[in-house]
């Protein structure tokens, strides 16, 4: 319907009557709500986690209050294709010459828990450049900055929840959580499922880092094998000859309850 | 996927210092309704604290309403209400130096609840920072709005807290609603467990 339409359905004119009233209007007849299974507490870090400093004074400390799922939970934005220039998931391509580094390609597929694939999700990384540091105003580790490489990308799912990105390899870098703190090499991810329940941000890791052991961030995730999810596979059949390396991250997001596998 | 996979949704990590560089710089959204979006214009001013009051200048905010009828521009959405195309109601911005996102917008109409009695007007809002290890959900209704007494999320959240919920309008600025989201402290805003 335009936005121009005048006259509205008679039932929604109905409806809209109880709006603000003491009582609320009665529901039409819509498909019922499918709430999203919740997320088992072992998987995902506490919001608070002394180790990472910052979440001190920025945890909350009440409890979270449960909310049942309506359709403001179960819906969220939608992106389209037109949204994303062609050389978005290329960041290798957004300028005149080649950054530093190693190139490097990361793809995968995006699933729900019911193992059903998630097509159209916006997908959106951030990462610093071969020698570790970010193009941004904020960043001043004395690592040089590389004309060639601004480090954000950003990509839809297609039909079969397929995404694909070419970068190089980002490095790693201090910060000042606690004496000598470095951060594992790791790419941002930000994802966009198809609800407001699925919204997801992380980061990926790059197998066999080193310091995995001694970063309070990677580690906040208190279940090994949940922590060990957030690290992608090399593998050689998605490495180009004489081009690039091949890294593989499928990421899982949150499915619908009573969803079978095949519907 | 790996060999060890089971289907288990994946951890939250937190969005760190440097968002700005591939979500805010390249893709804010301060406008979620332009002038030809119906509905009451509404000017949405969040302002972010941490546990001691000072303003948090890197969070990111994104906002997700409803339109003036009260439908959601998604397909899960299948009320018989109308859409408009130029709108998406969705909104996210990175927080000032002063700690404030303002985003230009219309106030969201009533949706449908778990129970028969529809929802009050609402905004959902999810914020991320450094040093906020995942996602925090919680939502922004109208202060002074009738509705609010039967909404069914509110009648959920412990009666002394439900303030912390409440956007403020601003007597000087019709039209303004003042959001406080304080992550933590005495006056720590609700947070839902979605």
């Amino acid at each position: 319907m335009t936005l121009g339409s005048a006259n509205p359905p008679a039932e929604l004119s109905k409806s809209n009557q109880g709006s603000g009233s003491g009582s609320g209007p009665r529901e039409k007849e819509s498909k019922p709500i499918r709430s999203y299974r919740r997320l088992d507490p072992n998987t995902q870090p506490p919001l608070l986690y002394p180790p990472y400093r910052s979440t001190v004074l920025r945890a909350p400390r009440k409890p979270l209050v449960l909310l049942p799922h309506t359709l403001s939970e179960v819906t969220g934005p939608v992106f389209g294709q037109d949204e994303i220039a062609e050389n978005d998931n290329d960041l290798t391509r957004h300028h005149l010459g080649e950054p530093i580094g190693e190139r490097i390609s990361v793809s995968g597929k995006i699933l729900d828990e019911n193992g059903r694939p998630v097509p159209n999700a916006l997908i959106e990384i951030w990462q610093t450049n071969a020698c570790g540091r970010y193009f941004h105003r904020v960043d001043q580790h004395p690592a040089p900055l590389d004309p060639n490489f601004t480090g954000c990308g950003r990509t839809l799912t297609d039909a079969s929840g397929n995404y694909r990105f070419v970068t190089i390899k980002p490095g790693a870098y201090p910060w000042r959580n606690h004496p000598n703190a470095w951060r594992p090499a790791h790419i941002h991810f930000s994802l966009f499922g198809t609800a407001f329940t699925q919204r997801l941000v992380t980061q990926m890791y790059f197998p066999d880092d080193p310091l995995f052991p001694f970063d309070p961030i990677y580690n906040s995730i208190p279940d090994e094998k949940a922590r060990k999810r957030l690290v992608c596979d090399f593998k050689l059949e998605l490495t180009e000859p004489e081009w690039s390396l091949g890294f593989q991250w499928d990421i899982v997001l949150r499915g619908q309850e009573g969803t079978p596998f095949e519907e | 996927m790996k060999n060890d996979a089971e289907l288990i949704p994946y951890g939250s990590q937190t969005v760190g210092p440097f968002f700005h560089l591939g979500l805010t710089d390249p893709y804010s959204i301060r406008t979620i309704a332009g002038p030809l979006v119906k509905g009451e214009r509404v000017r949405l001013v969040c302002t972010i604290y941490d546990g001691e009051g000072t303003v948090l200048p890197d969070a990111m905010v994104e906002i997700w309403q409803a339109n003036a009828e009260g439908k959601y521009n998604h397909p899960e959405d299948t009320q018989e209400k109308p859409l408009e195309p130029e709108f998406r109601g969705f909104g996210r911005l990175a927080s000032d130096a002063m700690g404030v996102c303002i985003f230009e917008t219309i106030k969201p109409g009533r949706v449908p609840s778990w129970t028969n009695i529809s929802q009050a007007p609402h905004f959902v809002i999810s914020v991320f920072a450094r040093g906020v290890l995942k996602r925090l959900a919680t939502r922004a209704y109208f202060a002074g709005e009738t509705a609010n007494a039967e909404d069914p999320v509110l009648a959920l959240v412990p009666q002394e807290r439900r303030e912390t919920l409440m956007a403020q309008p601003d007597a000087s600025h019709p039209g303004t609603w003042r959001f406080n989201i304080r992550l933590s402290g005495e006056k720590e805003t609700v947070f839902f467990d979605i």
